[in-house]
């Protein structure tokens, strides 16, 4: 089993709809479900982040985001998948679910 | 070239594919593979002349790659000390019969969709055709350098994101068929119709490899209609190569081909490949209908003696299957032979393919069948700026030129 990270994507600063949400739940309950589930959430908008550098001397926190960008990361999964063709088919129903795009990305196998 | 230069040649055309398949299934790892069956066939360009042709070159490369990995592994995990992998390492051969399915798998994990396009091209043509990194590069005029680190991240992908090594599940299946067909046919369409003006218009590598590909997937899953309809195609296609391009290096049009210059052999390859189609009594797919197309016009000794009402029947099956306008295009200039040039202009006149060289050249042609010279010679000209292939060019410069004037 490998973990990946299934990011959300966005450019509005709209929230997710009722029915999004409503659609995100069944998704989250059947990856519980099905054993896939490792964790989940959403994300406050880009705004709302601080950028900390504390690699010498006293941190220095900068107001922002890293990087401005049109599309940004709204929220995000970790699951567990077998290998990339099952990682692709629980992605491809997030994105349905959330209404959004999806970046999947595996974590750094430990072996 | 002796006989020994030339087992060793035909070794690397039959069983690269088989070495590098083995022994990505065995190590899980196509970097070990691949790295090891280069290593095994330079050990035969070494020991065959003085030793002789093994009995069976195949099974020797394999065990000599084979025997490499493991040497390599121990060597690495002497220096990792990771007993772990040493433990699960064993000589044991395995059982044939499991061969074919692991070049499915090999060309299944190379075509995969999570990987670009042009990324699928270069990984298939390394790992399942043997061509080398430069060959590639050469091929797709690309720097070597560039060419080896898209096939090093791919490997790279591959092994990080866990793209599994094995034929896909029989509910994903269809889907990853089309996308390995996709590329095999950009691979040959890259060698059949360059479109970059410095290639040379012509490149029989790439497409001899496509074929070469084609006949493989064929053979390893023979129930496909769609394998072999793309193979037929190409065939089809390939077939009339030689009279495609003129002795000036001037693109010769279907009609004013010599018919007597096309391939008879590969012509009655693809027609036995498409009657074995009709014959099986499915709905055919893109490629099968397109490489019906290509039967009929194969099948006519003169292009007058061409069954254009076949045709137009075979592109309005394909119409439904593929509405684009690139198929209605085609369509529209068999209708032209059917139902005359007026008919087909309508046709062709409302296709939003303004972008597009073979639109203006369709519609040039139209136009002067018309006598409608002036718009032709417009039309001719907006398809040469759009036109990148030398041959091509030169065709459309020289029937712009025999136009009357203005």
């Amino acid at each position: 089993m490998v973990q990946y990270l299934m990011s959300v994507l966005t450019d509005t600063p709209d929230l997710s709809t009722p029915a999004e949400q409503a659609a995100i739940d069944v998704f989250n309950e059947q990856l519980q479900a099905d054993g896939y589930w490792v964790f989940a959430g959403g994300l406050a908008s880009p705004g709302t982040a601080t950028v900390v550098d504390g690699r010498d001397g006293e941190p220095v926190f900068t107001d922002g985001p890293y990087v401005e960008s049109k599309e940004y990361l709204i929220g995000f999964w970790i699951v567990n998948a077998p290998d990339l063709d099952a990682a692709l088919r629980l992605a491809a129903a997030g994105s349905k679910s959330c209404n959004r795009r999806v970046e999947l990305r595996p974590f750094l196998a430990n072996d | 070239m002796t006989d020994i230069d030339e087992a060793i040649a035909r070794a690397h055309r039959e069983e690269w594919a088989r070495v590098v398949a083995t022994l990505a299934r065995r190590f899980g790892d196509l970097d070990i593979a691949e790295e090891m069956a280069a290593e095994a066939f330079a050990a035969a360009v070494e020991r065959w002349p003085a030793d002789g042709v093994p009995p069976n070159p195949g099974g020797w490369l394999t065990t000599t790659a084979h025997r490499k990995a493991i040497d390599r592994l121990r060597r690495e995990v002497r220096r990792a000390e990771k007993h772990k992998e040493a433990l699960m390492l064993s000589d044991t051969p395995e059982p044939l019969g499991a061969i074919d399915d692991d070049r499915l798998r090999l060309v299944f994990t190379c075509c995969h969709p999570a990987l670009a396009m042009e990324v699928r091209v270069a990984l298939t043509l390394r790992m399942v055709g043997g061509l080398t990194v430069p060959e590639i590069a050469r091929a797709f005029l690309v720097q070597e350098t560039a060419m080896g680190q898209r096939i090093t991240r791919a490997k790279a992908k591959i092994k990080a994101a866990r793209i599994p090594y094995r034929v896909p599940s029989r509910a994903d299946l269809p889907a990853r068929i089309t996308g390995v067909l996709a590329v095999l046919f950009l691979i040959f369409n890259e060698g059949y119709l360059a479109s970059d003006p410095d290639k040379g218009a012509v490149r029989g590598d790439l497409t001899a490899e496509a074929i070469r590909l084609a006949r493989l997937i064929c053979a390893l899953m023979p129930a496909d209609g769609e394998v072999a309809g793309l193979l037929a195609l190409m065939l089809l296609t390939e077939a009339r190569r030689a009279a495609r391009v003129s002795a000036s290096g001037e693109l010769v049009a279907l009609d004013e081909q010599d018919r007597g210059a096309w391939d008879r052999s590969r012509i009655a390859e693809g027609h036995a490949l498409v009657r074995t189609r009709l014959a099986a009594g499915q709905a055919p797919g893109r490629y099968q209908i397109l490489a019906a197309i290509n039967a009929v016009h194969t099948d006519a000794r003169d292009v007058r003696d061409t069954d254009w009402s076949q045709i137009v029947a075979l592109y309005d099956q394909l119409v439904r299957l593929d509405p684009s306008p690139i198929v209605r295009l085609n369509r529209a200039i068999a209708v032209a032979e059917l139902d005359g040039p007026e008919v087909a202009l309508a046709q062709v006149d409302g296709l939003p393919l303004a972008g597009y060289h073979a639109f203006h050249a369709t519609r040039a042609s139209l136009l002067r069948r018309l006598g409608r010279s002036k718009e032709s010679r417009a039309a001719y000209d907006r398809a040469i700026d759009l036109s990148g292939n030398t041959a091509e060019t030169a065709y459309l410069i020289r029937r712009r030129d025999q136009l009357a004037g203005p």
